[in-house]
């Protein structure tokens, strides 16, 4: 048997992988770098744009949003979707604006709407992996009818919230020494969240899962269970973020996050996550946001109509999922 | 007799990158004769009919077709000259009906605007009658897979092919399905077709086949008349080397022990198998053979609580098991390796550590639940190692490896848990000659090591081959058991079928 080794041997081994070659094939590597060109030609082409007021300003556009994509990148890569983050991060706003209009001390308020917002993600779990429906039509449904309730409940005008106790406010508008607090926020379940997804046995499941799902189950994982769980963590994120919108708003918009679904789901895919399942990171996906708000502020200071910037942002979606497919297929 | 080639191939090469999967190949094929194709994977075959097939271009060399020089530049104009191409993966509609599988490429250059189903179906109806009894109007997902095999080859012949090339196609086949599949294309070669047929399986070509070419490493080595030579030359010729022992020296006598590993009594699922009883001794490969839906693998799955819904008693080493889910057969150390390597066995598009370490993530991580690279990798290697897999990087996708290296990735994720007992359904399907070997010496070094093995397997030979004692199930039920010099392809085949066990011979 000592000379099997050339003949079993299966097509040649690619040329040993250096550290260097991985990462220049990391979809991370090559957004950071379309970031940093697009940081250099705007730093030329408006001298605003590198100042710390438009950097932060930009950060606290995408922080919120960016804790969507978090949970959305996670239940991406177990093989799911859901359409429904707009609207149930409008419904969290909705449910705990009005229950302090009801005299309900606002920390509560908002915990029972982020428990509302992750009863509705079981809900949707419980659809999705127990009725056996898809994803998509059960978050398209969930995401009217989140919308219609947010419309129901406040009769279509936002709520305002002009008697938030301050320290409640101080989550969306505070600061810690120069840095919002909203950014920290934003941080810290970044980190978290990208430190479990690549360390932990649990989420190592959600990867197994996305990846072939049938094959997890031989491999003895609960895969209905981890679905409906990375479902549930998607929606309970939403809630969560529409809370922060609250403090930092001081008001409940009933219309809030309308097309949120789509840059979330964009932002992810830029990133790496594939919309069958199995791949994706939070780093990839948060950069993918960075590049889609850096693109709108850019479009921002030229003074290109904000028309442009839908067709624009659409655009890098298409280029960015055609350029991997792409890779993708020449490395197969 | 040049007149008789239909086709000639001469010098033909095609690199992909780095890779050159074909360097210089001849082939030639005649009118009528059915040329076998051997190679191990990756030796060239799939390339050269691909090119043939006009799918891939090849980099030079030339195509001779009745023997003028002709580009083969796509599928669509390897048709028109007669090219029919029959995949190893079946690629039909499964919600239309046979009739319009059959004509869908007529269908696609039809001028009429509307469908005529009855004339599809009475047309289709007339393809059948020199193949099989299959109604054309029933929905392809409703067949059996050796009767989608059927449509898919009868799809091939209403393009009035000359050259019908046949890609492992008794791949998911039984023994009887193969069988009636070799008569129909004795048939058609009878018929002047000219097949060339693809398959690892030494006894089909020398029992169908007129000549075999073999490839190896891309290269052509040699095309010669079944009838001259012997199967261990054409192993031989394809591995480059010479094979001894396909199969590993069984259990001898005195290594017989009465040790209990498995003991089923009456296991009943109510649809699939009823009334199951068997036991597996210590040391011994046991062997389950039966026709594809015979409920062998179903046995065996609900015997892991991996589906059904079953009683009856199973006991692992004189314990008696109560298990709810697969994950408490794992935690008992009772595995099952999947016959659908792609579909449920591995993850393609995961790393290998990532693969090695799915069934118990606990044992790579620290009590916290955070994952110890190290040790994943550590162990995906120890494994890896163990069982000869050829691989790049542990961190490179499964997808990057041969189907026997990616069935040893399978094979060491089952190894990974220390099991006592590992049931394996077809372990070396799409898994060439040498890999084959080392898998069926891997089986039996487990055996001998106490670890309990039980192969299911609708290669007969291979049963023959690796196992100490063959069950064979037959609708649900144990057919009967042959155990020694019993072991032989009639006997099986006869239990499987349905006659007495006074009826076997030694």
């Amino acid at each position: 048997m000592e000379n099997s080794i050339e003949i079993t041997a299966s097509a040649p081994a690619e040329p040993t992988t250096s550290t260097l070659h991985k990462l220049l094939r990391m979809r991370e590597t090559g957004l950071i770098a379309i970031i940093l060109v697009m940081f250099v030609i705007m730093s030329f082409a408006s001298p605003y744009f590198l100042t710390w007021v438009n950097m932060r300003a930009m950060v606290m556009a995408f922080a919120v949003e960016g804790i969507v994509v978090v949970g959305m990148t996670i239940l991406l890569i177990s093989g799911g979707i859901d359409l429904s983050v707009g609207s149930v991060t409008a419904l969290s706003m909705v449910i705990a604006g009005w229950l302090f209009l009801q005299g309900i001390d606002p920390w509560v308020a908002s915990a029972i709407a982020i428990a509302a917002c992750t009863a509705i993600g079981a809900f949707m779990g419980f659809f999705v992996t127990r009725v056996g429906l898809h994803h998509f039509i059960v978050s398209l449904a969930i995401m009217v009818i989140a919308r219609g309730a947010c419309l129901l409940g406040t009769g279509g005008r936002p709520l305002g919230l002009y008697t938030l106790p301050p320290e409640f406010k101080f989550i969306g508008q505070g600061t810690i020494g120069p840095i919002p607090l909203v950014i920290i926020i934003f941080l810290v379940v970044v980190l978290v969240f990208d430190f479990m997804l690549r360390r932990t046995t649990v989420f190592r499941k959600v990867f197994y899962t996305g990846s072939n799902e049938k094959a997890a189950a031989y491999s003895g994982i609960r895969t209905k269970k981890v679905i409906f769980l990375t479902t549930t963590l998607c929606s309970a994120l939403a809630g969560f973020a529409g809370i922060i919108y609250m403090a930092r708003f001081g008001s409940a918009q009933p219309t809030f996050g309308l097309g949120m679904e789509l840059n979330v789901i964009a932002a992810a895919v830029i990133g790496g996550a594939s919309l069958t399942g199995g791949s994706g990171t939070i780093f990839g996906a948060i950069l993918g946001v960075v590049l889609l708000s850096v693109v709108s502020s850019s479009l921002a200071l030229l003074d290109v109509s904000v028309y442009w910037q839908d067709i624009i942002r659409g655009s890098i979606l298409l280029a960015a999922v055609s350029i991997d497919h792409y890779l993708h297929k020449k490395r197969g | 007799m040049p007149d008789d080639v239909i086709l000639s191939i001469s010098n033909v090469s095609k690199s992909f990158g780095a890779i050159r999967a074909l360097r210089g190949v001849d082939f030639e094929l005649r009118r009528g004769e059915i040329h076998a194709l051997a190679g191990e994977n990756g030796a060239g075959k799939s390339t050269l009919m691909n090119v043939i097939d006009g799918i891939l271009k090849p980099d030079s060399g030339e195509i001779n077709w009745d023997g003028k020089p002709v580009r083969i530049s796509s599928p669509t104009k390897a048709q028109k000259l007669g090219i029919g191409f029959v995949h190893q993966e079946i690629a039909l509609c499964p919600d239309v009906s046979v009739a319009e599988n059959i004509f869908m490429s007529t269908t696609n250059i039809s001028r009429s605007f509307l469908m005529d189903y009855k004339g599809l179906e009475a047309k289709a109806r007339e393809v059948f009658r020199q193949l099989s009894d299959i109604d054309p109007s029933v929905l392809v997902r409703d067949l059996s897979i050796s009767n989608q095999q059927l449509v898919e080859i009868a799809k091939a012949l209403t393009l009035d092919c000359k050259v019908l090339i046949l890609d492992e196609p008794t791949a998911a086949l039984t023994e009887k399905e193969a069988q009636v599949l070799f008569g129909i294309m004795r048939r058609l070669a009878d018929s002047g077709i000219a097949i060339i047929y693809i398959s690892h399986r030494m006894i089909e070509i020398f029992d169908n086949c007129d000549r075999v070419t073999v490839f190896r490493d891309g290269q052509y080595i040699t095309t010669r008349d079944v009838a001259e030579i012997e199967p261990a030359d054409v192993v031989n010729a394809m591995v480059g080397r010479v094979i001894e022992n396909l199969y590993p020296d069984k259990q001898a006598q005195v290594d017989k022990s009465e040790d209990i590993i498995l003991d089923v009594q009456g296991l009943t699922d109510n649809k699939r198998f009823s009334d199951v009883s068997f036991q597996l001794k210590k040391g011994e490969i046991l062997g389950i053979a039966g026709l594809i839906g015979s409920g062998r693998s179903e046995i065996v799955k609900g015997i892991c609580r991996l589906e059904g819904d079953i009683s009856g008693d199973v006991s692992l080493n004189g314990e008696q098991l109560d298990l709810k889910h697969y994950q408490d057969s794992i935690a008992a150390g009772m595995v099952y390796l999947s016959e659908d390597r792609k579909g449920d066995g591995i993850f393609l598009d995961m790393p290998i550590s990532n693969n090695v370490s799915a069934l118990k993530l606990d044992q790579v991580a620290s009590p916290l639940g955070l994952i110890n690279r190290e040790l994943e990798d550590g162990q995906a290697e120890r494994l890896g190692n163990k069982l000869n897999l050829k691989c790049g990087q542990l961190s490179d996708p499964v997808s990057s490896l041969s189907g026997g290296n990616q069935q040893k990735v399978a094979i060491a994720k089952m190894l990974s848990v220390n099991p006592k007992l590992i049931f394996l359904d077809e372990p070396t399907r799409g898994v060439d000659v040498g890999a084959k070997a080392e898998i069926h010496r891997i089986l039996r070094d487990l055996a001998r090591s106490g670890v309990g093995i039980v192969v299911i397997s609708s290669e007969l030979p291979e049963l023959i081959g690796v196992s100490d004692r063959v069950l064979v199930v037959r609708e649900g039920r144990i057919g009967g058991v042959v155990e020694g010099d019993m072991i032989t392809e009639e006997n099986i085949m006869h239990l499987a079928s349905g006659l007495d066990a006074q009826e076997l011979t030694g």
